[in-house]
């Protein structure tokens, strides 16, 4: 029995055929195991969600739990139905983010979900996990994606903050694992001053202090005078970049921290001033590098830029087939 | 060259142009000569190297990296200098040449040299300055400068006035040390009045609702050919495009025909029946277009499609620069030389005798009989001043004629529209749906649409892909848009014979079942030559 006769990819997501259940489902279904927290991955509604801890506590946060949490440990062993053993493994993509193992008849089916490879002070670094079938995401599934160090583009939003005193610098950036990371590497990078935050970001952010991320003085921007932020950084969710919202800044200047942010038109399309090249997402050398690393027999390839990745795999003799699922496609990352 | 990427990435990303004027007009003070002149030829597309083009940059990747992940990469990216600048492998230790350096080694680069000199070059830059080098060496910047704002930013930057860079513009070359010379050393201007150069043209503002009192604004048929400035100094003639480019090669018919030194503006046209009829005496458009773009031109075409200039202003005559003169006087000194100019080379470009603006509207709505664009107004007092001046002369279109048709290939566009698909393909029914007719392409367009309806537009096509054939997408042809255009034209070079020009995106047409889309006769109705 090969892995393509018990698990495969249906339009709404991958299904686990001998233990009945679906991997990051895009609607309801019975029982779901859930990589991370990001709405494309996580919805509500399900009859019975496993996913880490921290997973299911911001699946709680931004969607309620209506059915059965499931926590499931790093590392915890889980049997499914149907002689399907199950262990989730972490991803580095945001916090509780995890790889989940399925393992039947003998074979070993890796899911990544979304991962990366460089330090997140937010989350577990990914694990690198053995295994037949390595399925992978593709975001940023071409060789024009080249992340550059975090630390240059945190120094580089610090050295814009400060040569403008009299302005706001506004970063957009996910609510989900970005915005935690930006704080995070920011404390990291020695900056204490106070961070004002979109009210979008408020509850994540406490949330994230909850589950043991520390991430200094941040302040609700609705509280505060305009003045009060000249010279500061602020963050908010990419879609507040061009809103009216952002009017009660000084003056901002507009910035935002994605890997798309490599290509100079995606930034001007967003009317970007201060594209910040930082992803939670792995870039092409870490993906190409990923695959060499896990050495599986085959390589299953989900959502983004498929073709590159494919191409990739034909030139280097690794088996690799692209998977069509629907509703993947991180455009704010 | 360091100073010169940073320069283009600020520029890049910043929006407010009081903010690029200042960016642009810091670097063109504080950059020494002549790296800061070779960077203005470059913002102003003065920079032209045979030996390096989009497909040399191509070709350089294509052996270092795979040709599929290149191809990829550039449909993704959607600009060739920017692939290239993030694909190139990158280096450690990058020692960047100073833009005239760069300058120099491109321009002696030859189609056997590049492959070697070119990568070299690249070899000693970081990702933005090969980025910067690579859009200095194959031209066209697409980073949302235009010459025009180039030179305002250096009027700018030096307190002098963007009017006399224009006037001089023409007569100097990169590195343009003469009007560096000038503005901000304060020697003596360029000469430029012994050399036969272009001269900025006058431009119109598009009427929109404003009614004109004709005692004040004078009529003329807008004619539809191009519009062409031809130049007699100092002995030399030559004839010159909207842009500034010398066609006179291309028409030497009306470059020989001027025997005295003056300037002319005026359409340049070819000699038929389909503008204005028979007493109009011009061809229509597509006439002109295969007088385009030539190097020599077969006797047998100078006999069959013979240019002529209507003549609609002077500039210059006998070493006069009538420029200031109100457009009154011009034009009396223009009927004056007419009797001196061959009279089948030249004619004046007459004027519309109504008095009362109702009347013109009904002339202009009639225009669309006669094949002409519309009509010209212009302020009788009103001096020939280079560029678009507020409240001096209009142009009047007619309307637009309006098609339904159908969405049938998409491909990513370039520029401000990369990655998202925007170039459309669309089509007209060949007979009745309803009955297995088929749609046939009957033209292409990128623009019309807003940015909003640009994303919405996107994912459409995302959405409804049925087949891809490269970087092209067919859809679902589900999509009705209303398509805007000048007018159209019969073409061998299309299935459905028909071509359209000027066709833009006028409405998505959601709300209309593609089966209702117009059909081929619709259009073929339209087609007046």
């Amino acid at each position: 029995m090969t892995a393509k006769h018990w698990i495969r990819a249906e339009p709404q997501g991958l299904y686990v055929e001998p233990a009945d259940c679906w991997i990051d489902p895009s609607r309801p279904v019975d029982t779901a195991l859930v990589t991370h927290g990001h709405a494309d991955h996580a919805r509500g509604g399900h009859g019975c969600t496993m996913a880490t801890p921290e997973t299911l506590a911001v699946m709680d946060l931004r969607y309620g739990t209506d059915g059965r949490a499931r926590p499931v440990a790093y590392g915890e062993d889980v049997m499914l139905a149907g002689k399907v053993r199950a262990t989730f493994h972490p991803a580095g993509h945001v916090l509780g983010s995890a790889q989940i193992l399925l393992e039947h008849a003998g074979e070993r089916v890796l899911v990544t979900g979304d991962y990366k490879r460089r330090p997140d002070p937010t989350c577990r670094p990914f694990a690198v996990t053995p295994c037949d079938i390595f399925i992978t995401e593709a975001t940023f599934g071409l060789p024009v994606f080249r992340h550059p160090p975090t630390g240059l583009e945190i120094d580089r939003l610090r050295e814009t903050s400060k040569a403008h005193p009299d302005r706001a610098v506004l970063v957009g950036a996910y609510a989900l694992g970005k915005a935690q990371r930006i704080i995070a590497e920011l404390r990291q990078s020695g900056h204490d001053a106070p961070i004002f935050l979109h009210g979008a970001l408020e509850r994540m952010c406490r949330l994230y202090e909850e589950l043991g991320v520390p991430l200094g003085d941040l302040r609700p921007v609705a509280d505060t005078a305009k003045d009060e932020m000249a010279g500061r950084i602020v963050l908010c969710p990419p879609s507040a970049l061009n809103d009216r919202w952002s009017r009660r800044l000084p003056d901002p200047i507009t910035a935002m921290a994605s890997g798309w942010m490599r290509i100079r038109q995606r930034a001007r399309q967003r009317n970007v001033e201060l594209p910040l090249i930082i992803s939670d997402h792995a870039d092409w050398d870490e993906l190409t590098a990923t695959i060499e690393e896990v050495d599986p027999a085959e390589c299953w390839i989900t959502h983004g830029r498929e073709d590159g990745l494919l191409r990739w795999c034909a030139l280097h003799q690794r088996r690799a087939r692209a998977l069509a699922l629907v509703g993947f496609e991180d455009e704010d990352d | 060259m360091e100073r010169f990427a940073a320069l283009l990435d600020a520029l890049v990303y910043t929006r407010r142009r009081t903010e690029k004027l200042a960016l642009l007009a810091d670097y063109l003070r504080e950059t020494a000569d002549p790296d800061r002149g070779w960077s203005l030829a470059a913002l102003t597309g003065g920079l032209d190297f045979p030996a390096v083009k989009s497909s040399t940059v191509r070709n350089l990747l294509m052996e270092r990296v795979d040709p599929v992940l290149f191809q990829l990469s550039r449909d993704y990216v959607g600009d060739t200098a920017e692939t290239a600048s993030l694909l190139w492998p990158g280096t450690d230790n990058p020692s960047p040449p100073s833009v005239s350096e760069a300058v120099e080694a491109l321009g002696r680069m030859t189609r056997n040299s590049v492959r070697h000199d070119l990568a070299a070059l690249l070899d000693r830059l970081d990702v933005s300055g090969r980025f910067a080098l690579l859009k200095l060496a194959t031209g066209a910047l697409r980073i949302g400068i235009s010459a025009r704002l180039a030179k305002v930013a250096f009027a700018q930057a030096f307190g002098v006035s963007v009017d006399e860079i224009e006037e001089y513009w023409h007569g100097i070359e990169p590195p343009y040390a003469a009007l560096f010379d000038w503005a901000a050393r304060g020697a003596p201007p360029p000469r430029c009045d012994d050399q036969p150069v272009f001269r900025p043209f006058m431009l119109a503002h598009p009427l929109e609702e404003t009614e004109l009192d004709l005692k004040e604004f004078a009529a003329e048929w807008k004619w539809d050919g191009i519009r062409v400035q031809l130049v007699h100094v100092a002995g030399a003639t030559r004839l010159y495009s909207r842009s500034g480019d010398d066609i006179s090669v291309s028409f030497p018919e009306i470059a020989e025909a001027l025997p005295f030194p003056a300037v002319l503006d005026g359409e340049l046209l070819v000699r038929g029946s389909h503008q204005g009829g028979e007493s109009g005496g011009a061809a229509s458009f597509n006439a002109l277009q295969q007088r385009l773009g030539r190097k020599t031109v077969p006797r047998k075409l100078l006999a069959e499609a013979p240019a002529f200039l209507r003549v609609y202003d002077l500039l210059m005559i006998d070493g006069d620069d009538v420029r200031p003169l109100p457009w009154v006087e011009r034009r009396n000194r223009l009927e004056a030389i007419m009797d001196r100019l061959d009279s089948g080379r030249f004619d004046l470009s007459e004027l519309i005798g109504a008095t009362r603006f109702e009347d013109l509207d009904q002339l202009r709505a009639a225009g669309r009989d006669n094949a002409i664009e519309g009509i010209m107004l212009k302020r009788r007092d009103s001096p020939y001043v280079a560029g678009r001046r507020t409240g001096l002369w209009y142009k009047w279109k007619r309307d637009p004629l309006l098609v339904d048709c159908v969405l049938m290939y998409a491909q990513r566009g370039s520029g401000k529209r990369s990655s998202f698909y925007s170039d459309f393909t669309f089509g007209c029914w060949d007979g009745d749906p309803g009955e297995g007719a088929e749609l046939l392409p009957v033209g292409k367009a990128y623009f019309g649409f807003t940015d909003e309806e640009l994303k919405w537009l996107d994912s459409h096509v995302r959405r409804h892909t049925v087949n891809r054939f490269g970087p092209v997408r067919e859809t679902d042809r589900s999509l009705v848009f209303e398509v805007a255009f000048d007018s159209v034209h019969r073409s061998k070079r299309h299935k459905s014979g028909l071509a359209m020009r000027f066709p833009r995106i006028n409405r998505i047409r959601t709300d209309k079942p593609a089966h209702e889309a117009d059909r081929l006769e619709a259009l073929q109705a339209l087609v007046v030559d």
